[in-house]
């Protein structure tokens, strides 16, 4: 049968993470689902989760006035969705909404504070993982902003 | 006119002046996004359409303004028509963004270096395009999909702007319907109602099936584009000479005497413009080239 640890395990973000650790995570794991339009955490909310996406995709947008939602960036399976419960003071900074029926796992943040602040071997783990997503998110952002498509006249 | 390799290297010109164009009618013209549209075009004179490899160009000229390069984008078993695909960026494309059904367009070709769509048979086939890169690309993967059978996984990833500047719209749906062909669309901005992919097309990657050391890459779009795709496919393990790039430079002569398009010790229209990455890789990395 999948456990969550063992779809936990299996999963890259957590590749080479020492059995004890991963058991720990795996406490504060939970399975969550959200139907197409449902949003996994809007601006400016208290941001205590991040996401293991199993299935569907998620949006992620900014309300821009005048323009209405734009989406800045889209996810799926098995990536990994929200850092803001790692860093101060744990708010979101997009609206994250699923555009498809979405099957997750959902990592609670505070849980896994409490942890990193007990072992801080776990937290430098962790963090070590997330600076990997984070400079690979900052690296395709700055090629979008580079807008490399061609000349736009109209 | 000119004879096509059997593999990607480039094509000799034979036979006939290969300076004086061919005398092509518009046949139809289909505008594909703001600024970018398709002619079809058909020899005046009656005759057969041109033979051609995936990944070749013609100079396009227009009597009066001048000549431009332009990649072939229509389908290469069909023998009946010339297809190119156009961005309109100066005065001869604008010129040619003018004519109307019947207009008059002459035609060299083709040359250039093709896909080696045939060397990859029995692999894996990663197709990666970018904006206008995907026209270069199509020949290629007509000939893909009509002799799937040949491939392993067939990936198409497709990144543009913004979904208003997709090209091929009818193209895309009709591939992403395939059970048997894994192809993703991918835009860098987009309002609430897509409900596609967002982000670079890199992004698309770790999302398709696809063995690195039995995949043939093809990737055409804007420098920096190919640049990181070709860098993320060599990360993942692709061999570099299996990584093909269709490079663009200011091509004049298109069968090496003038000079225009040196790139380093070659010449993109007569050596290109299908590169493998690990030939030009260290040019490629460089600035300024």
């Amino acid at each position: 049968m999948e456990t969550l640890e063992s779809i936990l395990a299996s999963h890259p973000f957590f590749h080479g993470l020492e059995k004890r650790y991963l058991e720990l995570v795996t406490g504060c794991a939970a399975n969550v689902r959200f139907r197409a339009g449902e949003f996994l955490f809007r601006d400016g909310e208290e941001a205590h989760q991040f996401f293991i996406l199993r299935e569907g995709r998620v949006a992620l947008e900014i309300f821009a006035p005048g323009h209405g939602a734009v989406t800045v960036d889209t996810y799926g399976e098995g990536e990994i969705l929200g850092w803001s419960w790692l860093v101060p003071p744990y708010h979101w900074h997009y609206d994250a909404q699923a555009t498809e029926p979405v099957r997750a796992i959902a990592l609670d943040g505070r849980c896994l504070r409490g942890k990193c602040e007990e072992d801080h071997e776990l937290g430098y783990e962790l963090l070590k993982r997330f600076a990997h997503i984070i400079e690979q998110r900052l690296s395709a952002t700055r090629l979008q902003l580079l807008d490399v498509y061609g000349d736009r006249r109209r | 006119m000119a004879t096509v390799a059997a593999d990607n290297t480039a094509v000799r010109v034979s036979g006939t002046d290969p300076m004086r164009p061919e005398i092509y009618t518009v046949r139809r013209v289909h505008r594909e996004s703001h600024d970018t549209f398709t002619l079809t075009l058909v020899r005046r004179d009656g005759g057969g359409g041109m033979r051609f490899a995936p990944g070749q160009f013609n100079m396009l000229y227009v009597f009066g303004v001048g000549e431009v390069p332009v990649s072939i984008s229509g389908d290469p078993a069909d023998g009946q028509v010339l297809v190119h695909t156009i961005r309109d960026v100066g005065a001869v494309t604008a010129a040619l963004h003018r004519l109307k059904r019947g207009g008059t367009v002459g035609v060299r070709g083709p040359y250039g270096s093709s896909w080696p769509v045939r060397d990859g048979a029995g692999q894996d086939l990663m197709i990666v395009a970018g904006g206008i890169g995907l026209a270069p690309l199509r020949p290629a993967i007509y000939h893909v999909l009509s002799h799937r059978e040949e491939y392993g996984h067939v990936v198409i990833l497709y990144g543009a702007r913004t979904p208003e500047d997709l090209l091929f719209v009818h193209d895309l749906e009709e591939w992403r319907a395939r059970f048997d062909v894994h192809a993703y669309v991918t835009v860098d901005r987009a309002l609430g109602t897509w409900r596609g992919h967002v982000g670079v097309v890199t992004n698309l990657i770790p999302r398709t099936p696809f063995e690195p050391g039995n995949t043939t890459a093809l990737i055409c779009g804007p420098e920096v584009m190919m640049r990181f795709t070709a860098l993320e496919l060599e990360r993942r393990g692709v061999p570099l000479n299996r990584i093909m790039v269709s490079m663009e430079r200011n091509m004049k002569c298109a069968v090496g005497f003038c000079g225009h398009c040196q790139y380093g010790p070659d010449f993109i229209c007569r050596d290109g413009p299908v590169f493998p990455y690990g030939r030009i890789r260290m040019i490629l990395m460089q600035r300024e080239i």
